[in-house]
């Protein structure tokens, strides 16, 4: 952590940022996210194994911006989300300083977002054992079981998009479920209201979800929104060799190449 | 009327449940489901948990769901019939297991739906609800009701309120007409009051600041940079809102199929970002820090000066349930502080 806080300490004494968003202490000793703008609160800062949120959500909220150019402190799925937003052009190299950390605290220094991507490389983003123990158990039930998990899980989604306002790449300014003309999805938190909600967030993280959990870890509910998107991964690991974001390939069910093999559609 | 007092034995509780149940009426209890403890329908007494600091969500659920449908419509070439809710079919519900800060949050929940029209929908529910309160053993970092005017121990709002005893016996403190309509489903369940003393047997929660303190502040500091700095880690989702006993923002929907058709409504967040935004576009609280400010003033401020009640009763769900730890009790200690 030591060389983490010089390297903010002198970023902001230089002015080369206006902000560092990092985590530091919060109730109970859990950690909250942090914008530190004075070098004397730069001590405030830490990293530990509990600080699963993803910062990069902060990225592109307007509020967040108005502070001025930050230095954001990135282990690797603030890294990955980082490079997926590069790609989908809602930030700019310019833009942000990344500070890299390692689990051990260890400061990673990036000159580039390519360098990032080849720093990922070593980080494939793939399930582990436990995730595929899961998804092994919801794709082997029958359609009628996996509709009424499905049902049970999401009934208890009461609406208040803390997943989505968690999520890196939930960033649309009017989201398709705020659309009202038409309205696409019901407004209210019942039944087909839920499994909408649930299936078009999920379709729209298709390719596109980092995998950091940041939605599962901001539900009141506890709900395993998360596993949608897993479901997903895990396909697109398995038919295509996926393995996470990089700044070329994109997005990856919105992508195209002329030689792709059509002989699947019959 | 005036409390009365009795000792309900350890034992006596699960009779008293039974013959509640017996009674036709719905009885809901904090049940611990897959990822969380709530109020829920429960079948017996063994699915009931006592586990629970409070439940993630309120019990305001019970008058003021997630989704109400409000009433049926058909249009047709001579206009529209609509079909009115069935105030009648409104069951008899009793609440088991209420915290004292939950059912303190009735009240300004009630003051909201009966400010200038009588919601007859909410305001039936209620009357038709009997809350059981259990006092507090326990309280977390996050409890503050000692705060706000309350207590571990309060009897307001509740209809009868147990406190666990030493001997793990409780003292029954029947506190209204409807605390006593329960009673008399099994009297001899409720025996002469113990000697023990309540207090002793309380969470001790302590006091950060008063709500008075905390209006003056506010009012004084509606201008000030405090909520910039405060919120700016808040993410503006609904959660806050939805697990608060108190908050009653709702949208009104219709949803319609074909010529038929209900209006529904359903929870809504003045923290959420399109909360007042308006059709030409323009937003009064176009950034986070307003939505927040919004937050507290309408507890602190807005509703003490308009229906005469604070609309927070220091449950400190909101801090448990938010996901990038806002806790209200740390932002209103620093407001009072100011
Ligand atoms: S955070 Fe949980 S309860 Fe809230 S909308 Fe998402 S899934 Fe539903
Ligand atoms: S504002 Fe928070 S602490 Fe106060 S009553 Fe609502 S949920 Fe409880
Ligand atoms: S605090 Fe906000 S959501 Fe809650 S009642 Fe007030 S305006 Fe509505
Ligand atoms: S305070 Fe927390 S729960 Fe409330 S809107 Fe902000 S992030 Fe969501």
């Amino acid at each position: 952590m030591v060389d983490v806080k010089k390297k903010a300490a002198e970023l902001l004494s230089s002015e080369a940022v206006k902000v560092i968003i990092g985590y530091t202490e919060g109730t109970g000793g859990k950690p909250r996210a942090a914008f530190i703008q004075n070098v004397a609160d730069v001590e405030k800062l830490i990293f530990n194994s509990q600080c699963v949120m993803n910062l990069a959500v902060y990225l592109t909220k307007a509020e967040i911006k108005k502070l001025g150019k930050p230095a954001i402190v990135a282990p690797v799925n603030v890294l990955r989300a980082i490079i997926q937003l590069a790609f989908e052009v809602q930030i700019q190299e310019s833009d942000i300083v990344v500070l890299g950390i390692t689990p051990d605290e260890k400061l990673v220094e990036f000159q580039s977002f390519a360098a990032i991507e080849s720093y990922l490389e070593d980080f494939k983003m793939e399930l582990d054992a436990k995730e595929k123990e899961t998804l092994a158990k919801i794709s082997g039930m029958s359609l009628e079981e996996r509709w009424a998990y499905w049902t049970e899980e999401l009934s208890e989604c009461f609406k208040c998009y803390a997943c989505r306002a968690a999520c890196p790449m939930c960033y649309c300014h009017k989201c398709a479920v705020e659309q009202n003309k038409p309205q696409w999805i019901p407004v209210a938190a019942h039944q087909l209201g839920n499994m909408e909600w649930h299936i078009m967030r999920a379709m729209h993280l298709a390719g596109r979800c980092v995998n950091c959990d940041a939605c599962h870890n901001a539900c009141p509910k506890g709900i395993n929104l998360n596993f949608l998107t897993k479901l997903m991964l895990a396909d697109a690991q398995e038919q295509l060799g996926y393995t996470g974001p990089t700044l070329k390939e994109g997005n990856l069910l919105s992508t195209y190449n002329p030689n792709d093999q059509e002989n699947f559609i019959k | 009327m005036t409390i009365e007092k009795y000792l309900v034995k350890k034992t006596s509780l699960p009779v008293l449940f039974d013959k509640i149940k017996a009674s036709g009426k719905v009885v809901k209890a904090p049940k611990k489901k897959s990822h969380t403890t709530d109020f829920a329908d429960v079948a017996s007494f063994s699915e009931v948990t006592d586990d629970y600091i409070v439940t993630t969500q309120s019990a305001k659920s019970v008058a003021f769901p997630r989704v109400e449908k409000l009433f049926n419509y058909v249009k047709s070439k001579d206009g529209v019939q609509i079909t009115d809710y069935a105030l009648n079919a409104i069951p008899e519900v009793v609440m088991w297991g209420v915290r004292p800060c939950d059912a303190a949050g009735f009240d300004p929940l009630n003051a909201i739906f009966t400010w200038d029209i009588n919601d007859v929908i909410f305001t039936t529910k209620l009357k038709k609800t009997t809350i059981i309160g259990f006092s507090c053993q326990n309280a977390d970092e996050n409890c503050f009701c000692t705060s706000v005017g309350g207590n571990p121990g309060s009897t307001q709002g509740s209809d009868i309120l147990f406190t666990k005893l030493s001997s793990g016996d409780y003292l029954a403190e029947v506190i209204s007409e409807k605390g006593k309509a329960i009673q008399a489903l099994a009297p001899e369940l409720f025996e002469a009051a113990p000697s023990e003393d309540k207090e002793q047997n309380l969470a001790k929660v302590d006091v950060k600041f008063t709500k008075e303190i905390i209006k003056e502040k506010v009012d004084k500091y509606f201008e000030s940079d405090v909520w910039k700095e405060q919120a700016q880690r808040c993410i503006g989702c609904g959660t806050c809102a939805f697990v608060c006993p108190t908050c009653a923002c709702f949208d009104i929907q219709d949803e319609n199929h074909g010529k038929n058709g209900h209006r529904i409504r359903t929870w809504d967040s003045c923290c959420f970002s399109q909360f007042t935004l308006h059709t030409s576009g323009h937003n009064p609280r176009p950034t986070q820090d307003r939505r927040w400010r919004q937050r507290i003033m309408h507890k602190f401020s807005y509703m003490p000066d308009r229906i005469n009640v604070y609309g927070c009763v220091g449950c400190g769900r909101c801090s448990r349930a938010c996901p990038v730890d806002m806790n209200i009790a740390e932002h209103l200690t620093n407001i009072s502080k100011m």
